[in-house]
């Protein structure tokens, strides 16, 4: 089977959540890659590079600049014509796209798969990951996204793809890009950092997520995350959603703190590989999935725990 | 200009779902039903655009069994004009549901069709980009602002990192996201005026749509549960078993 993965860049380099979709395409078969912007060389250089790979396709075009799925979907359907299976990461670029490619191809999408069973058979969640279903499909070609956190992340070196510009593509003139308003961090981002510190509805405030929640983050190098609760309150942005309608995360280390875990939260961190809760409510729900739980107000709890560590 | 606002009949979002013990799927045998509250975010905002003066007419449409009349009566009370039911007691795959909706909208000719970006049972994120596809309009998905400016419509779209605003030519698809604003509950009066309100019935055939699935569910189970670990007693502890892990400043 010969599989073509989306690439998600920045248009500098290639973005983590590429290399667990290279991981779940390996195991149907022949991975070829897609870097579709404008000015892409470096990225497809670089991509060129990721363990296992085989060819790199490129459309570099003004009219691939901002991920517009109208432009961009019938250049993808258009090399399917050559390949098996179109896979993307479930990120919003992925999700944005993918569908567009599989309608266009007359194709039942599979999303967000989570393992591959078979070379048609894959298993995802449903209700918020309250069910897993093990899916067949019986389509000619496949289109799939891919939770980044259920993969392991191909290595970035070591492949020798090689690099091969395609067709030139067009703008379709019904969409173009206004502007965006992406926070800039030096911190790592969400979806691969190895430890997020994520903060919850108790914290009351903006002011106090940055004075409790902010100094822990600091100190271990880790990514900030919250709770619906807390985006919605007005706490943070709502770029830190961890939960089934914001990231899904599988850090090595997650704290929750002051958060009570309902579902829609634990269905995006509960694949972290440690967890530790603080929290004043001994019956919160976030303890029965806690590996370590600290019954305690936060308020003096985290900061006493930023100065010992 | 006309809004078509499809809507979903789904378990309710503070139900439970319980996994079948035959592994054939979630049991939604005497338990609440809901419109997707995705769609409900769908509905207001075709309501709000009808209130502004830019849309005239909001049509809610669902593709579901004979009781996805409720759905449409909560979106008739909400404020939508009028309602389509499209009924099958099949599981329609959101490519099958994107063509039924694309022979609506040849019919209606919407300027806007407003869909929930997710149903809240099979999470697929799929079906306005179908759509969107099979139409070849433009689509704003995942938005969190919706502005009509003449012939073209500004979408803010939540995307990983922050937010991103497109400029669509119209005809357009949007797809709704949490925060694009919060649905009002339907007035008693509004409800029983609802009641009155034309509910036109057909089925996918009339639209010649074959809704055959295309992807078979071999099973459904429940995820690995996750086991409680240790409670610690305090942060001294804590810190104690975090540097075990070698985590650590």
């Amino acid at each position: 089977m010969k599989t073509l993965v989306w690439v998600e860049h920045d248009g500098k380099a290639v973005k983590d959540a590429t290399l667990a979709v290279v991981t779940a395409a390996s195991k149907l078969g022949e991975v070829h890659l897609l870097v579709a912007g404008s000015g892409v060389d470096a990225v497809a250089k670089e991509a060129a590079g990721i363990a296992g790979v085989g060819k790199v396709h490129v459309a570099d075009n003004a009219a691939f600049g901002h991920n517009l799925p109208e432009n961009i979907a019938p250049l993808v359907a258009e090399l399917m014509g050559s390949h098996d299976a179109f896979l993307a990461p479930a990120t919003t670029t992925g999700k944005n796209i993918a569908p567009r490619v599989a309608a266009l191809l007359d194709v039942m999408q599979i999303s967000e798969i989570l393992s591959v069973e078979g070379p048609k058979t894959f298993t995802r969640p449903i209700y918020a990951g309250n069910a897993i279903a093990t899916v067949e499909s019986s389509d000619a070609k496949l289109v799939l996204t891919v939770r980044g956190t259920a993969f392991d992340k191909a290595a970035t070196s070591g492949g020798s793809g090689t690099v091969e510009a395609v067709g030139a593509g067009s703008d379709a003139g019904i969409s173009s890009f206004v502007g965006a308003e992406i926070a800039k961090s030096e911190r790592p981002e969400l979806t691969s950092a190895k430890i997020i510190v994520s903060g919850g509805r108790a914290l009351g405030s903006s002011e106090k997520y940055e004075e409790v929640i902010v100094p822990l983050a600091d100190k271990l190098g880790a990514a900030l995350g919250a709770s619906r609760a807390a985006v919605d309150a007005g706490y943070v942005p709502n770029d830190y959603q961890v939960g089934q309608t914001g990231k899904i995360v599988a850090p090595q280390v997650y704290f929750a703190i002051g958060i009570s875990g309902a579902i829609q939260h634990l269905a995006g961190m509960k694949d972290s590989k440690t967890i530790v809760a603080i929290n004043k409510d001994e019956d919160a729900p976030i303890f029965q999935v806690a590996d370590f739980g600290l019954v305690a107000d936060l308020f003096n709890a985290v900061p006493e725990l930023t100065g010992k560590i | 200009m006309k809004i078509l606002v499809p809507v979903k009949r789904v378990l309710d979002y503070n139900v439970k779902p319980r996994v079948k013990s035959d592994g054939t799927g979630v049991d939604l045998a005497n338990v609440k039903m809901s419109m997707n509250p995705f769609d409900e975010i769908g509905v207001e905002e075709a309501i709000r655009l009808k209130e502004k003066g830019v849309a005239t007419e909001i049509v809610a449409v669902s593709v579901g069994p004979a009781k996805a009349q409720e759905t449409l009566r909560t979106a008739l009370a909400m404020g939508a004009d009028r309602a389509i039911l499209v009924q099958t007691d099949d599981a329609v795959e959101p490519l099958a549901l994107a063509k039924i909706f694309k022979a609506i909208a040849d019919a209606e000719q919407p300027g806007l069709v407003i869909l929930g970006k997710q149903a809240i049972d099979d999470d697929n994120n799929q079906t306005g980009q179908m759509l969107a596809a099979l139409t070849g309009w433009a689509q704003g998905t995942f938005a969190s602002a919706v502005n009509v400016d003449g012939d073209s419509v500004n979408v803010t779209r939540e995307v990983d990192g922050g937010l991103e605003t497109v400029k669509l030519k119209l005809p357009a698809i949007v797809t709704t996201d949490l925060r694009l604003n919060e649905p009002r509950y339907a007035s008693l009066p509004n409800i029983m005026k609802a009641k009155s309100k034309p509910l036109d019935t057909k089925t996918p055939a009339d639209y010649g749509v074959d809704t055959a699935p295309r992807v078979k569910v071999v099973k459904v189970s429940e995820p690995a549960a996750r086991s409680a670990g240790v409670k610690v007693a305090d942060v001294d502890e804590l810190v104690a078993k975090l540097k075990a892990l070698g985590v650590h400043s």
